[in-house]
């Protein structure tokens, strides 16, 4: 496969009237949805967190998981009722960037792969979108940890 | 306040994934994972955990936070049971959302049908 | 009969007795919705899986094409037709309910003139008497292979298209009254190094107009022979650039007589970005509307170039380009045509 440097002029030339042609992504319209969205999707975080806190017996600091947990829920109803991929389309990052993103990948995968039964289809399928992030964050924790902790130690931090 | 900021600093690392989607053309799938590695270089180098104090749910609710999870599971299980704990603390911290999402996957795939 | 180096000329003139045409829940909204033979409201005609919709779909077309003809599936010789899902299946398994012979054919959304060429083909050199000759698609069914799942809340670019869900076929012969195919030229491959499977047309107005300019030049025709040049889907971004391209080789074209099927088979209220797209896009558009202006002796002789983008998931990871096609197929009025 020619790299871009190797391709002929004639594929090169190409490419330029293509670009000419190609409609542009509305980057800053784009953005002002994503912004104000993904902002709104954390603001319902943080009322979902608040509630938590003052009504049963979460802090601040263990109050992000039981949240995490309600969006997902809340994911799921948008993503079955096929609501999610609307919104989706609108937000773009906006809705993919928050958990709420993660949670519909791996839920919409899980019912898309339900005609092909729930060992094979479901089981194997639902973490194809998702997975790369668990992968890699894992393995990325792994390295980081690594690092911090033989740092402590040599230095006596 | 803490809901502005929450809506502020949760906008503004969306806004920095649809740069990432718009302008480098990356597919979800690898800016998901880059902000994921981002959030736990993050709170590497003690950033985030400050992040989470300013801004509440605009820190804990983007997928950056899985990242800062995962290295706080590694780091206190390391604390506690020296370097092998790196490995075995990962998972702690983290569950809620892996595991939400598996079950409410599983779920919804009994319950739903796509809409197309 | 081969003139040129990839180009036929059919003596014997093979008729389209009938067409047939059926479309999903969009195709019931969309520009040409009077044109089509049967609609659904739902994208999964009470099927278990979207593919099974489109097996039906495809069945569905053949049967209205076989009754307009007065004909029934045994007294068919091929059933020659194929899609975009892997392997094929959801064709494979109309071909088992007609039980004809069956030709599978992959050309992505060029499915439908290669179908027509080589079934054109067989039945001017006395190789068969009655050909199905279609092909199908499914929205659902094909965001599901080459996308994302069809709830998953990603952004398309404005460069995308929408796949059609729908199924088109005509019935072809040796004789009777029809519009008759009269010549086609089959492509060859043109990569020019599009990576973006959001930007279909952009990777496949290459191999239009390659296969434009190789059929004019072997038939040895220009351009204004024919009253209409279709192309299958390069939509809004492709189209534009073809035109730019046969521009510069001297082939001006307009509106009135370079149209693409994508542009016009849906409507500006559709959230559709570039156009529609899919083997079903090129055969509905075709085989429904602009089929009956022949009929209609609207239109005397047009030129259908549908386009098809042969890449596949796999490819697509393995980071390399989009390799495109073009096949084209002239069908002028019947005997009344010079």
């Amino acid at each position: 496969m020619a790299e871009k440097n190797e391709q002929s002029p004639e594929v090169q030339s190409y490419q330029k009237l293509q670009e000419k042609h190609e409609l542009k992504r509305p980057l800053l319209k784009n953005c002002l949805k994503a912004f104000l969205i993904g902002g709104l999707i954390c603001l319902i975080g943080q009322l979902i967190t608040t509630f938590y806190i003052n009504f049963f017996n979460f802090t601040e600091q263990t109050a992000g998981n039981p949240t995490v947990a309600t969006l997902i829920f809340l994911t799921m109803l948008a993503t079955g009722f096929g609501l999610y991929d609307r919104i989706g389309q609108f937000a773009g990052a906006g809705t993919a960037v928050p958990v709420t993103g993660f949670g519909n990948a791996v839920i919409s995968s899980a019912i898309e792969h339900r005609t092909e039964g729930f060992i094979l289809g479901v089981g194997t399928n639902m973490l194809k979108l998702a997975g790369p992030v668990i992968v890699y964050g894992v393995f990325s924790a792994f390295v980081i940890g690594l690092i911090k902790t033989i740092v402590i130690k040599l230095g006596g931090l | 306040m803490i809901f502005l900021w929450a809506f502020i600093v949760g906008g503004i690392i969306c806004v920095i994934g649809q740069i990432m989607f718009d302008v480098f053309k990356l597919t979800p799938a690898h800016t998901l994972t880059s902000l994921v590695v981002l959030g736990a270089i993050l709170d590497g180098v003690g950033l985030y955990e400050p992040l989470i104090d300013f801004a509440g749910a605009g820190a804990t609710v983007p997928i950056t936070s899985f990242g800062n999870s995962l290295v706080h599971g590694a780091m206190e299980e390391a604390q506690q049971h020296g370097i092998i704990g790196v490995l075995t603390g990962i998972f702690e911290v983290t569950s809620a959302g892996i595991s939400a999402a598996i079950v409410f996957g599983v779920i919804a795939a009994i319950i739903f049908k796509p809409k197309g | 009969m081969l003139q040129g180096q990839r180009t036929w000329i059919f003596d014997n003139k093979p008729v389209i007795l009938s067409t047939a045409t059926v479309g999903g829940p969009d195709e019931a909204a969309c520009n040409i919705s009077k044109d089509f033979d049967l609609l659904h409201d739902d994208m999964w005609l009470q099927q278990s899986s979207f593919e099974k919709a489109q097996t039906m779909m495809m069945e569905e077309a053949c049967d209205i094409a076989l009754n307009k003809a007065s004909l029934k599936a045994d007294e068919i010789n091929f059933f020659i037709s194929g899609d975009l899902t892997n392997q094929i299946t959801p064709t494979t398994f109309a071909a088992k309910t007609l039980e004809t012979a069956y030709l599978g054919l992959f050309s992505a959304c060029a499915t439908v003139t290669q179908s027509l060429a080589l079934s054109a083909f067989l039945i001017n050199a006395k190789g068969a008497k009655y050909i199905l000759s279609g092909t199908s698609s499914h929205n659902s069914a094909a965001e599901r292979q080459f996308r994302y799942p069809t709830e998953y809340g990603g952004q398309k670019p404005p460069t995308s298209q929408y796949t059609v869900t729908g199924a088109g076929c005509a019935l072809l012969s040796d004789s009777g009254t029809g519009p008759v195919v009269t010549s086609a030229t089959i492509g060859k491959i043109v990569d020019m190094g599009i990576t973006d499977p959001f930007n279909m047309g952009g990777a496949m107005a290459p191999a239009a107009v390659d296969t434009i300019m190789t059929h004019l030049r072997e038939r040895k025709i220009d351009a204004s022979y024919y009253d209409l040049i279709l192309t299958g889907d390069l939509g809004e971004i492709g189209h534009a650039i073809s035109k730019e391209m046969l521009e510069s080789e001297g082939i001006k074209l307009d509106d009135s007589n370079y149209k693409d099927c994508g542009m016009t088979i849906y409507n500006e209220e559709q959230a559709v970005n570039a156009g529609g797209s899919g083997p079903a896009c090129a055969a509905v558009t075709t085989y429904g509307h602009f089929i009956k202006k022949i009929q209609k002796g609207e239109l005397k002789r047009i030129l259908l170039v549908a386009t098809g983008a042969l890449h596949s998931p796999l490819s697509m990871n393995q980071k390399d380009s989009i390799p495109a096609i073009a096949h084209a197929v002239s069908i002028e009025m019947g005997s009344d045509s010079q």
